[in-house]
């Protein structure tokens, strides 16, 4: 009696085995971890490519570049996510060649609260740094009253605030203060967090935004995307060539195509402070980290398919949701490199 | 009347038997969070390694953060974290002890109920909600109206000196003392509860007036009681993470001054540890919790010592 109530049992669970492992093979799952900058954008192109080709599953987990950094290396995940290119430890570290694959790009925005003083400051990069720096302490110090003439600036301290959490977008607003400030580069350096010389810190970019606004006389750095959602009040910055450029989707774009001409075939590549009248000045690709020797046959050829579509097809969805596309030039650079994918 | 042999058996196949298995599992239990403990500290002793190496003791005395060029020390985060802390609940022990004593002694019934009730809802709501209240809300308000005030008449101190920017070691301390507030409420609250009604009586009849009561029979009886009650809302005051993180300003400096922002160990962690540079900034993040461990445990350590001096010089007073 008990017996045939067992094997009753037994027949059951192996029935729902079989099932459950027949469902999973019809689908092939990749994953992956990373940066949480593009992930609004990765989450919308799995989605989207989900229709395309259903029979392959996206999982991402927006967990943090450094994050993604470790788990590519370990070979937990199939690709990586990373605001920050590796370097060349990190790459030896890796137990195969990592390629790094440019997805778009991001910007970070100067913001201030300055009560009676709306849109459109202008700001040299120089003195963006003195005032990270302490050096320029008033909001009505000559060095920017100059570049503002006609705006009446007012005889304030300068409230810092910065992000306190470790961030690409610190990473690439630290890398682009390196660039204009020799005394940067060497007091503080560049670096998902830093020791800063003045300020308070906000956790994330909500944490920096919300103290700006509900604070007068601060100014602070958030993303790109980040500060349109929000409507936030922003500085156009003085370029390499000396011209003042608004931060917006085309003159994010415009660094990268700045850049094309001296693209290393790794795309290691920082895109602050790039010459170009049009180009703004603190910006940023985002990578995604993918071995060029693929283990899994399918998985490889899955991901390859999906790199070309997102090269083409999504690069179009970018720009609705606030991201810089990859130039053309730099884009048609990017297709050799996935053909270069062997699986 | 059955034998000895007798009872031993049914003993064995009925009750015992039983009692050994509670016994067993009970332990079991009991011993699996220290193990869980001594786990958590041989992982994080090794993961703390590397840092203990390179920096030794100088870690907690160090002041020095720097990532980009590698070099950690704990001695402002230890200070934020200690400082917020004892502050905060030296603001809430005496808020909190007063309310329980209202809704048990003073309070009409139902309108002690409903206070119980609300202060018990102030503990459900999510830490981040307070963070978010304390950096929209609270912060500007300090900003505005607190530190400007603080500055104007107790300027001439220490500590109230420097600029009103609204988040800062203050406004850390007022959300602490929000947080643990509920707390330290509801445990001295049912502590208070606990004082059986002829000792009360009793003092009444010897003419006690309604204070007179509550000073000599109320309090003294539960006080080793609401003292429990502190040493919870300090654990949660040490450990608190987010609220702090987006209130304290996050500076990792060491100023007597309220107004200027702080830091605190628990937010470190939670800023610095998912995007750490280098393998030396993750073990110096792993020996920040390892000396979070440990100035919980002293202060723990502490309070009890505390708790068992009160409870021993009392013994033969008022509760025999």
């Amino acid at each position: 009696m008990f017996n045939t109530i067992r094997n009753g049992i037994l027949a059951l669970a192996v029935l729902a085995t079989t099932a459950l492992s027949g469902q999973a093979s019809a689908e092939t799952l990749i994953n992956g971890a990373g940066a949480t900058f593009p992930y609004p954008l990765y989450s919308k192109w799995f989605a989207e490519y989900a229709k395309v080709d259903p029979t392959v599953k996206f999982n991402y987990q927006s967990i943090g570049s450094g994050g993604g950094i470790k788990q590519i290396t370990a070979q937990t995940v199939d690709f990586g996510a990373s605001d920050k290119f590796l370097s060349d430890e990190e790459l030896k570290a890796a137990p195969g060649k990592l390629l790094h694959i440019p997805t778009v790009m991001g910007a970070v925005v100067v913001t201030y609260n300055i009560p009676g003083v709306p849109k459109g400051l202008k700001l040299s990069s120089e003195d963006v740094a003195d005032i990270f720096l302490g050096k320029i302490t008033k909001w009505n110090d000559p060095k920017i009253s100059n570049d503002n003439p006609g705006v009446k600036l007012p005889d304030k301290p300068i409230i810092v605030v910065h992000r306190s959490d470790g961030s690409g977008t610190t990473s690439i607003f630290t890398d682009y203060l390196s660039g204009v400030s020799a005394e940067w580069a060497q007091k503080v350096g560049k670096g998902a967090s830093v020791k800063w010389p003045i300020g308070l810190g906000g956790k994330g970019n909500e944490g920096v935004a919300g103290q700006v606004k509900t604070t007068g006389y601060t100014i602070g750095y958030v993303e790109l995307a980040y500060a349109f959602e929000n409507k936030l009040p922003y500085a156009s910055l003085k370029n390499k060539s000396g011209t003042f450029v608004e931060p917006t989707i085309k003159s994010t774009s415009a660094a990268a195509a700045a850049a094309a001409k001296n693209m290393p075939a790794d795309y290691r590549i920082s895109l602050v402070n790039q010459p170009g009248k049009d180009a703004y000045p603190i910006v940023g690709f985002t990578w995604l980290l993918i071995y060029e020797q693929q283990k899994d046959k399918t998985k490889g050829k899955k991901m390859v398919e999906f790199l070309n579509w997102e090269l083409k097809k999504g690069q179009k969805m970018a720009s609705a949701i606030l991201y810089a596309p990859l130039p053309e030039n730099v884009a048609k650079m990017v297709e050799k490199t996935i053909k270069s994918i062997k699986y | 009347m059955p034998s000895d042999a007798e009872t031993r058996r049914w003993k064995l196949e009925r009750g015992v038997s039983g009692d050994y298995i509670f016994k067993g599992v009970t332990v079991l239990f009991a011993f699996s969070i220290l193990v869980i403990l001594l786990l958590m500290i041989f992982e994080m002793v090794g993961e703390s390694l590397p840092s203990m190496r390179k920096f030794g003791w100088g870690f907690i005395a160090g002041r020095e953060w720097d990532a980009v060029q590698g070099i950690f020390g704990a001695l402002p985060y230890i200070y934020g974290s200690v400082v917020s802390s004892i502050l905060a609940l030296l603001i809430a022990t005496p808020l909190s002890v007063a309310t329980a004593v209202f809704i048990t002694e003073l309070a009409p019934n139902k309108f002690g109920g409903t206070v119980a009730a609300l202060v018990e809802l102030l503990a459900a709501i999510p830490s981040v909600i307070y963070g978010l209240w304390g950096v929209l809300v609270m912060a500007p308000w300090l900003q505005k109206t607190v530190q400007p005030f603080l500055m104007d008449h107790l300027g001439f101190l220490p500590f109230f000196k420097g600029a009103p920017y609204g988040v800062s070691m203050l406004a850390a301390v007022f959300i602490l003392v929000i947080m643990v507030l509920p707390i330290i409420t509801s445990i001295t609250k049912e502590v208070l509860l606990a004082v059986p009604q002829s000792q009360k009586e009793a003092a009444i009849a010897l003419g006690a007036t309604r204070w007179e009561m509550i000073r000599m029979a109320v309090l003294p009886y539960g006080r080793s009681g609401i003292l429990g009650a502190v040493i919870l809302g300090l654990g949660r005051a040490v450990g608190e993470t987010m609220a702090v993180t987006m209130v304290i300003g996050n500076n990792p400096q060491i100023s007597l001054s309220l107004l200027s922002p702080a830091y605190t160990m628990p937010s470190v962690i939670a800023n610095e540890f998912a995007e750490t540079t280098s393998t030396l900034h993750a073990s110096a993040l792993m020996e920040i919790g390892l000396i979070l461990l440990v100035v919980t445990l002293i202060i723990n350590a502490l309070a009890r010592l505390l708790l068992w001096s009160v409870t021993r010089e009392r013994k033969g007073g008022s509760r025999g």
